[in-house]
């Protein structure tokens, strides 16, 4: 007979509770109890609710999951009693319920001041989705906002309203700061500045006297004798322990709120346990997600005897509040004369920066980051480590700044008791041990071996710089391979291919490798193998990226997107309508793309070759958006039609991108063409930029939108068009030989030794003396170019692969589902 | 391991009445995977040709509830060669052997016994 657990309450630590119980043992009978209507949620992230995220974005889990791990949950049902005696629990809608063990996980409510008209219609809390959809529904009738606490939680929902469109937002502060918790007054004074830009008015030292309004909020009137005109209030003034039936069963709870425990999480019954923010450790609340779940780990462990203390919580917090950073770590406050502080402000940034430095010098404190948060872990690392500070600490906010590189700081120098994974409790010792007695030398061995990374995934490039930062240590030299199956990296390994004149993945591995090969070196073989004999990349599918198996853009719910090549983004009106009607007849998403192309969405497996022989006939080729190879390359009209163009910019772009269309390369290849100094094409974003000059062209390389946005840079200027492509052909091929797998051509550069000087003397000077090759590979490439799709449609045994089922082939999958919006389909959210 | 399934696929003795005919042998690509139906079911057979050993999954991936796996990429890791299935969505991988997600989730993935016979290849069902 298994054990009863119930857990009361489906928040983000309940649920957490449920997850570690599950993967710890199976002696459990598990029944959850939820509040609120839905399953546990992201309530960290809920002001991303207004800017797109929905509820199941947000959501954390599935009923599945639920289903799945046999627990019995049970959502909407507030549980309402405790009898202790019987061990039984009553909820709203008169369930009993008898358990072995109770896990409270009731959370907390805000806290709402008791200010006259508090009442009115208008006034909001913010800590649920239902709490969202109220203001939601009442914002569309308003045009000025505020926000009552400008602690973490109050700007928060200021980004909230401001997400909800309306027009000014206001966050009152009782205290003379922002974040009075984390941040001091100068790094307050410059988040404002920031904030102000952003459109968020800050008023601090108020003190809200009464809510004024009829049955409606008007206005703020306060202490000071002010008043500010206010359609709607957001209240964020701290939080309150949800504690209630705790206090009715009898249970130890302070009088300033939260239900107390000991280390393991017990209540004072020794059955009943309380974690995440409604239960009170040492007599502090811990208002975070991390701390609640390392309780919840804790709670987990008990019940399965396993011997885990809570300790308290490091509070340190790193966020990003309406786009700025702000951390704070350690003793951020403590000040002279009990200690140095450093600080580093650049208002012109928005950068504020401040150590807090023992007074002999040797150990860092704590601090804030304001702007640029990112030496927080490394900081924190030192602060939680009491690591000995270098003698000149102020290059901990500004970086060493010339002279002698320091030697022994970075991940290395951390003592091996230092916490790494704070999710799983996982120290550098354990890491380093893993390394260099299991010879675990992946992120992946060590998220299995260790569960460091497992959590919020913060630490893994601190896991990887000690993986590799051990192996070195340990006198292995780190060799830049492209997985466990071969040791070469992508140009060793192209060389030798190329030497040898291989031509499939099993002779390959075979030959060089060892094993059964994976996901990661299958498609970088590929991508060498396409790259140096451009053969039909479908006569080895399996070796190919789902994307490049079935010639098409995986997407949510397992359909695919279809992109046909519109070199330049010239089309003609016939060709517009055949795509028009494509979509039409199989009920395709139609979108505009970034490159100036018409992405096709929702299209079926089994649909693909059909959907294709009719774009073919209509004079259309493969635009290769699956692949890692030439996508786009974007023109501006140019001197055709433009009155300032200096050249055909349109023709340029065409001609440039038939001849790469269908380069295989280590990543995708983005290009564009201006035709004048205005650049319309933004082709300075682009892996290769080419911009009309009155004498001729400019051409840029390694340039990149994307997370890290790059500017190209310039390696030639007024060269002509012929010399353009010559230039073109070396660097394409250069890249293409000897970048690592998945890495672009911006990437590529910031690793080369030498940097732009040495790229532009191997293109423009050929200082390798290899120009003529990488110029006779790419025409090469260009002669033996044929379309893919055509290709795959004409054959019968490759077309036949197109198909969900293999005992159905004419049965789409049928577990694809479609919602409406704006009277076009898309993908159900996941 | 790879022994006793191999084992497991020469099953003379091996009632066939009682396992589902999935599908022939050629319907599935070399060193890759196809889905199958059964019932309202959908199931991700493997055909490791390079190591002459066959594997049949849960054509779900966990993670994001996708009918993916059949279409990821196979392979092996460590020492000991465990056959892997890599998701197409986010590369999440599950051991072929045992179903466990190998990229440390705590994710299991179901697995199903596959037998060969003659060119056809059944699963064992336990509905």
């Amino acid at each position: 007979m298994k054990k009863n657990i119930i857990v009361i309450g489906n928040g983000m630590v309940g649920h957490k509770f449920c997850e570690k119980i599950v993967a710890k043992n199976n002696n459990f009978q598990i029944i959850v109890f939820g509040e609120e209507p839905r399953i546990a949620y992201d309530r960290v992230h809920l002001s991303s609710y207004f800017d797109g995220k929905t509820v199941e974005d947000l959501s954390l889990s599935t009923v599945n999951w639920y289903q799945e791990n046999n627990i019995q949950l049970i959502l909407g049902d507030a549980v309402i009693e405790i009898n202790r005696e019987s061990k039984t629990i009553l909820s709203q809608s008169g369930k009993t319920q008898a358990y072995d063990y109770l896990v409270l996980a009731t959370g907390s409510a805000p806290f709402v001041p008791n200010i006259p008209g508090v009442e009115k219609d208008g006034v909001f809390v913010y800590r649920t989705i239902e709490d969202l959809d109220k203001m939601k529904a009442h914002a569309v009738n308003c045009k000025i906002g505020a926000v009552m606490g400008g602690g973490l939680l109050g700007l928060e929902a200021a980004k909230a309203l401001i997400d909800l469109g309306l027009e000014q937002t206001h966050v009152i502060e009782f205290a003379s700061r922002l974040m009075p918790r984390q941040i001091d007054d100068a790094g307050s004074k410059l988040l404002q500045g920031k904030l102000d830009q952003l459109g968020l008015k800050v008023h601090l030292n108020k003190n809200t006297a009464a809510i004024t309004g009829a049955s409606q909020i008007t206005g703020l009137a306060f202490a000071d004798n002010t008043y500010l005109d206010v359609d709607m209030l957001v209240i964020s003034a701290g939080i309150r322990p949800r504690d209630e039936i705790a206090r009715q069963a009898g249970l130890d709870v302070s009088a300033r709120g939260g239900i107390v425990v000991n280390e393991f999480m017990q209540t004072s019954d020794q059955h009943i346990l309380a974690i995440g923010e409604c239960a009170l450790y040492n007599s502090m609340i811990y208002g975070l997600v991390a701390p609640g779940y390392e309780m919840a780990e804790v709670a987990a462990s008990f019940l399965s005897g396993l011997d885990k203390k809570f300790t308290g919580f490091d509070m340190s917090t790193k966020l990003k509040l309406i786009g700025v950073d702000v951390a704070s770590f350690g003793d951020a406050f403590i000040s002279e004369p009990s200690c140095t502080s450093i600080i580093f402000e650049d208002t012109l940034k928005g950068i504020y920066k401040r150590v807090n430095i023992s007074l002999d010098g040797k150990q860092l404190l704590g601090g804030i980051l304001i702007g640029d948060a990112d030496a927080y872990n490394m900081l924190l690392q030192t602060v939680n480590n009491k690591i000995v500070l270098p003698p000149n600490p102020e290059d901990l906010i500004l970086g060493s700044r010339g002279g002698e590189a320091s030697s022994d700081s970075g991940v290395m120098a951390l003592p091996n008791e230092a916490l790494i994974c704070s999710c799983e409790a996982v120290s550098k010792g354990q890491i380093c041990n893993a390394v260099t007695d299991l010879e675990v030398t992946t992120v992946d061995g060590m998220k299995k071996c260790t569960k460091a990374g497992t959590g919020c995934g913060g630490c893994i490039p601190l896991v990887k710089d000690l993986i590799a930062g051990t192996l070195k240590e340990n006198g292995v030299y780190v060799k830049n391979v492209i997985c466990e199956h071969f040791d070469y990296s992508r140009q060793e390994l192209l060389d030798l291919i190329k030497i040898n004149k291989i031509q499939t993945y099993d002779q390959v591995l075979d030959t060089f490798g060892k094993g059964d090969g994976c996901e990661v070196c299958k498609p970088a073989v590929a991508s060498i193998l396409a790259g140096l004999w451009n053969d039909l990349i479908l006569k080895q599918d399996t070796i190919q990226d789902s994307n490049d198996r079935f010639l098409a853009n995986i997407q949510k719910g397992g359909t695919y997107s279809v992109v046909p090549r519109i070199p330049g983004g010239e089309i003609t009106p016939d060709k517009l309508i055949v795509i028009g009607q494509v979509a039409k007849e199989y009920n395709l998403y139609t979108k505009i793309t970034g490159g100036q192309r018409i992405d096709l969405f929702g299209a079926h497996l089994n649909d693909l070759p059909t959907i294709w022989s009719k774009l073919i006939d209509a004079g259309f080729e493969s635009g290769h958006a699956y692949g890692k190879s030439l996508r786009t390359v974007k023109s501006c009209v140019g001197s055709t039609w433009c009155r300032f163009g200096l050249h055909d910019s349109v023709s340029f772009a065409i001609q440039v991108e038939d001849r790469y269309k269908g380069l295989r390369s280590p990543h995708k290849l983005k290009g564009g063409v201006s035709g004048c100094i205005r650049e319309c094409a933004e082709a300075q974003s682009k892996d290769f930029g080419i911009i009309a000059t009155e004498k001729g062209w400019n051409l840029y390389v390694c340039g990149n939108g994307g997370s890290k946005p790059k500017h190209a840079q310039l390696i030639a200027t007024d060269i002509d068009s012929e010399t353009c492509i010559k230039y073109l052909d070396r660097f394409l091929m250069f890249y293409v030989r000897t970048a690592d797998p998945l890495t672009r051509t911006a990437t590529w550069l910031d690793k080369m030794e030498g940097g732009i000087t040495y790229l532009k003397n191997v293109v423009v000077n050929d200082s390798l003396g290899i120009a003529a090759d990488l110029e006779a590979e790419m025409e090469y490439h260009v002669n033996t170019y044929a379309c893919e799709w055509k290709a795959a449609i004409e054959n019968p045994e490759m077309k036949k692969r197109f198909s969900h089922f293999v005992n159905a082939p004419n049965e789409k999958d049928p577990s694809v589902k479609f919602e409406e919006m704006r009277t076009q389909i898309k993908a159900e959210t996941w | 391991m790879s022994e006793i399934i191999n084992i497991n696929n020469q099953i003379e003795s091996t009632a066939i009445e009682n396992l589902f005919f999935a599908c022939y042998t050629q319907d599935v690509p070399e060193n890759g995977g196809a889905c199958v139906k059964y019932k309202e079911d959908q199931i991700a057979i493997f055909n490791f040709t390079r190591r002459g050993e066959w594997y049949a999954t849960q054509n779900l991936c966990p993670h994001k509830q996708q009918m993916a796996l059949s279409r990821g990429m196979i392979g092996s890791t460590g020492d000991n060669c465990e056959p892997k299935v890599a998701c197409p969505f986010h590369k999440k991988t599950f051991s072929l052997q045992t179903g466990a997600c190998l990229s440390g989730d705590d994710y299991v993935i179901k697995i199903y016994p596959i037998f060969i016979k003659e060119g056809k290849v059944y699963l064992e069902i336990k509905d």
